[in-house]
């Protein structure tokens, strides 16, 4: 069991700025990531984006900001849980919270900040009907073991870096058969591998499908065989062991749902005075909360939390009074290990 | 009225909206159409990194071509047509006076 002060739910930038305020109030902080690097958004979706609003930076990138957070927090030594996702959340006998990962790693605090921003980072899954029926059937949305597809037939579908690796990886001596579907012609993955993917084709080595989709699934309890809807001439139907769907994340909000707090359009709804929510100990801060004039920025963010730690910890020692110290007065005094 | 074009707007549930649209605010389809309270998520905020404002352009106006960004993206969206744009790529100019886009279904 991991233990700490205020366990964060989210390590985008708000989660990671919260580490810095709570060192300085002496709290600890551990922070839970549904993706395996943090950053949030800004690593995730647009590392490579600059952004103009973040106070005294005219312009930094996404990526850049993150690793500057990350920097800041250093000294107050954050524990992370990467790649997880925070599941259930429950209280103990002792007031304090302890949260369950999808992996079971459980963690406890006396304070909760959900700075969960768009939610978790799921696998975007095509519309195709009975597709659930099938999920880990023959249908996966992630590879995590190549040797799983071992002579085995595989329809692949996307058209970015992840299906054209994949498509490689398994046509070189892994699969006994890649198909690789894509909506067009073009794809949007390095120069290199769409060139290899081409040369695999052309030698017969893998099947090529473009300007066509996946529309149906069929198996008896196992994926026996795809439909592939074509542009060119109409539908074929492809037997296969498995389909592989490589469509990109997409965030959903995902278990936070279930916590028993007021949720509004797929927002936390907090307090003002210091981004509390409706259950004592648990706090909102950043894109995923909401109230009267909220605006969805890093830089509002940076506010929610610093506000946010001072309300946690005279919660967490009620009968200490808080002086608020300027850095440049006190330095930043971190902690030992 | 200058600088206020007429756009349509059909919804999942096949209704129309009529929407009045500034053009020179700097605005785009998807933020037109959240600030109609109409359900298009916009998840990235307009920068064609999400898909999540994929809409149909239902009228012949002359637009601007797809950029590799949106084309890229739209790999990673659903139910795509030949006519399918991503609603922030689409910038409000008095040109798209009487443009009429339909809402593109959202997957699971």
């Amino acid at each position: 069991m991991i233990q700490t002060d205020i366990l964060i739910i989210g390590a985008g930038p708000c989660g990671l700025f919260t580490v810095f305020e709570a060192g300085l109030l002496k709290l600890r902080c551990h922070l839970i990531d549904a993706l395996p690097q943090p950053g949030g958004q800004c690593a995730e979706i647009y590392p490579k984006k600059p952004i103009y609003d973040i106070p005294a930076y005219p312009s930094i990138l996404a990526g850049e900001l993150v690793d500057r957070l990350m920097e800041q927090a250093e000294p107050f030594k954050p524990g992370f849980t990467l790649g997880e996702r925070a599941e259930q959340i429950e209280k103990d006998d002792e007031d304090q919270f302890i949260v369950t990962t999808n992996r079971g790693t459980q963690h406890r605090a006396p304070i909760i900040a959900i700075a969960g921003g768009l939610g978790c980072f799921e696998p975007r899954k095509p519309p195709v009907p009975q597709l659930a029926d099938f999920e880990d059937k023959g249908v996966e949305y992630i590879i995590k073991d190549p040797e799983f597809y071992r002579d085995k037939k595989v329809v692949i579908s996307g058209g970015g870096d992840s299906a054209l690796d994949w498509t490689i990886f398994l046509a070189e001596g892994v699969a006994s058969e890649v198909t690789l579907v894509h909506r067009r012609k073009e794809f949007r993955g390095h120069l290199d591998s769409v060139q290899k993917v081409m040369d695999l084709a052309a030698a017969g080595r893998i099947k090529l499908m473009t300007d066509a989709e996946v529309i149906g699934v069929d198996g008896d309890g196992q994926l026996a065989s795809v439909e592939i809807k074509t542009k060119a001439d109409g539908n074929h139907t492809i037997e296969t062991d498995h389909w592989v769907p490589l469509f990109g994340l997409s965030p959903k909000l995902g278990p936070i749902a279930d916590w028993n707090l007021n949720i509004t359009k797929n927002a936390v709804e907090v307090d003002t005075f210091d981004y509390s929510t409706n259950v004592p100990g648990v706090y909102a801060i950043g894109d995923i909360n909401t109230y009267p004039g909220k605006l969805k920025l890093i830089l509002c963010g940076f506010h929610e939390a610093t506000l946010m730690v001072q309300s946690a910890f005279k919660r967490i020692y009620p009968d200490k009074n808080l002086v608020l110290k300027y850095t440049t007065v006190n330095g930043v005094n971190g902690f030992e290990g | 009225m200058d600088n206020t074009i007429r756009v349509s707007v059909t919804d999942r549930q096949g209704q129309v909206h009529e929407l009045d649209a500034p053009t020179d605010m700097g605005m785009n389809m998807m933020e037109l159409c959240k600030s109609a309270e109409l359900p298009v998520e916009g998840t990235c905020g307009g920068m064609a990194m999400c898909a999540s404002c994929h809409m149909y352009v239902e009228s012949d106006h002359d637009l601007p071509e797809k950029s590799d960004d949106e084309e890229d993206m739209l790999d990673e969206a659903f139910f795509v047509e030949d006519n399918s744009r991503l609603g922030c790529q689409l910038h409000l100019t008095n040109e798209l006076d009487g443009l009429k886009v339909k809402l593109a279904p959202v997957g699971n």
